[in-house]
C-alpha cells in the first residue's frame, strides 16, 4: 500500500522559510498575498490492509512526521496494494 | 562514584557535536560526567543527572531532534525525568527535551533563516531551580548560541501558559538571536527538574572562553545532583 503523507505548518504559527519565499516572489513581480511551506512524505506499507495502513499512517505522523504543535498533518492512500 | 563527584550522564547521539565539552565543563564543576551511547537502554547506575548536549543529531533531518527522540537510551532517559531525574538540555538538547514532549512547545528554524553563532546575553528569571541556583534574580549571563533553530515558539494558550506558571527561566537580553516568542532562550517542565536551553553553557566556563557565566548554570546541575546523590547513599 502507498501513501502520501502532507505536513503543513499550521495556521496561525509563523513560517519564517515561507515568508522568505514570499518576499522573493514579490520581488520578482509576482502579487503574493502568502506562501507556507510544508513537506510532502511518500510512504510505501508492507500491508495491504487499508484500515492497518491508515492506523499505521495516522500513528506515525502523529508520532514522528509531524510535530502536532506545529504542524497539521493529512494523509491520503495513492495506491491500494 | 562519591557523593562529593556526583555521576552525570551525557549521552552521544549519532551527530552529537559537544558531548565532550559537555563532560569536560562538568568535571570542571567537581561532577563525574559518564558519556553514555544512544544505542544503551539504560543510564549508568547511580546516575544523579541527565545532560543531552548540543549537535545535529541525525542530520536535523525531519525537525531538530525528532529522530533522536526514538533513540533507544530516550525511554530510560523519559523514564528518569518522570521519577523526578535531573535532566538538562542544551541546545539540540533542548530540541529532542521539546520533540520527547519532556519540554513544552518547539523549536523552529531562526527568523533571520540564518545560522546564527555568537554570545549572547541572558537574563535570569528564576533562581529557584537546580539550574540557576547559583545565579541572582535578573543576573545577566554572556554566553555563546550556534543554532539555526533555536526559535522557540507554540500556540498562544501554551505560551501564555508557560508566563503564567513561570516556566520561563532565560531570556535573551537585548536583541533576540533567532525570534523566540517573549525572547524565551530557556524553558523549565512544571515539575521543575527538566530544563532546556538554546545558548551552551559549555561552552563558557572559563574566562579564557570569552566567558566563564556559563560555569554558574552547570555548577548549579552539578550542586543539584551532588545533593541527590548524597540522599541516594
Amino acid at each position: 500500500m502507498k501513501a502520501t503523507v502532507y505536513v503543513r505548518p499550521k495556521a496561525g504559527i509563523k513560517d519564517p522559510q515561507g515568508e522568505a519565499v514570499r518576499g522573493s516572489l514579490a520581488k520578482s513581480g509576482f502579487d503574493i498575498v502568502s506562501v507556507r511551506i510544508g513537506r510532502v512524505v511518500d510512504v510505501e506499507l508492507e500491508t495491504s490492509e487499508r484500515e492497518k495502513a491508515l492506523a499505521e499512517l495516522q500513528q506515525m505522523s502523529h508520532d514522528l512526521l509531524a510535530n502536532p504543535l506545529i504542524e497539521s498533518y493529512e494523509i491520503e492512500l495513492t495506491e491500494e496494494a | 562514584m562519591t557523593p562529593n563527584r556526583p555521576k552525570i550522564a551525557v549521552v552521544t547521539f549519532l551527530g552529537s557535536l559537544d558531548e565532550h565539552d559537555a563532560a569536560w565543563a562538568l568535571a570542571a564543576m567537581d561532577a563525574e560526567p559518564q558519556l553514555v551511547w544512544h544505542a544503551e537502554s539504560e543510564l549508568p547506575k547511580d546516575t544523579a543527572a541527565v545532560v543531552l548536549p548540543g549537535g545535529f543529531s541525525y542530520g536535523d533531518y525531519l525537525r531538530g531532534g525528532a529522530i533522536a527522540r526514538f533513540a533507544p537510551i530516550m525511554e530510560a532517559v523519559i523514564e528518569f525525568a518522570a521519577a523526578g531525574g535531573l535532566v538538562l538540555g542544551i541546545c539540540n538538547g533542548f530540541q529532542i527535551l521539546c520533540e520527547a514532549r519532556l519540554l513544552p512547545g518547539v523549536l523552529v528554524r531562526n527568523a533571520s533563516l540564518s545560522f546564527v553563532c555568537r554570545d549572547v546575553v541572558l537574563r535570569v528569571e528564576r533562581t529557584d531551580t537546580p539550574f540557576t541556583a547559583r545565579c541572582e534574580q535578573g543576573q545577566r549571563l554572556r554566553i555563546p548560541i550556534k543554532h539555526g533553530y533555536g526559535n522557540f515558539t507554540g500556540s498562544d494558550e501554551l505560551l501564555a501558559e508557560l508566563e503564567e506558571k513561570k516556566q520561563v527561566v532565560l531570556r535573551y537580553h537585548g536583541e533576540n538571536p533567532n525570534g523566540s516568542a517573549f525572547n524565551i532562550a530557556g524553558v523549565i517542565n512544571e515539575a521543575g527538574n527538566v530544563m532546556g536551553m538554546m545558548p551552551h553553557p559549555e561552552h563558557a566556563v572559563d574566562p579564557l572562553l570569552g566567558s566563564p557565566d556559563g560555569a554558574l548554570i552547570l555548577a548549579s546541575l552539578a550542586d543539584a545532583a551532588r545533593e541527590r546523590s548524597a540522599v541516594l547513599v
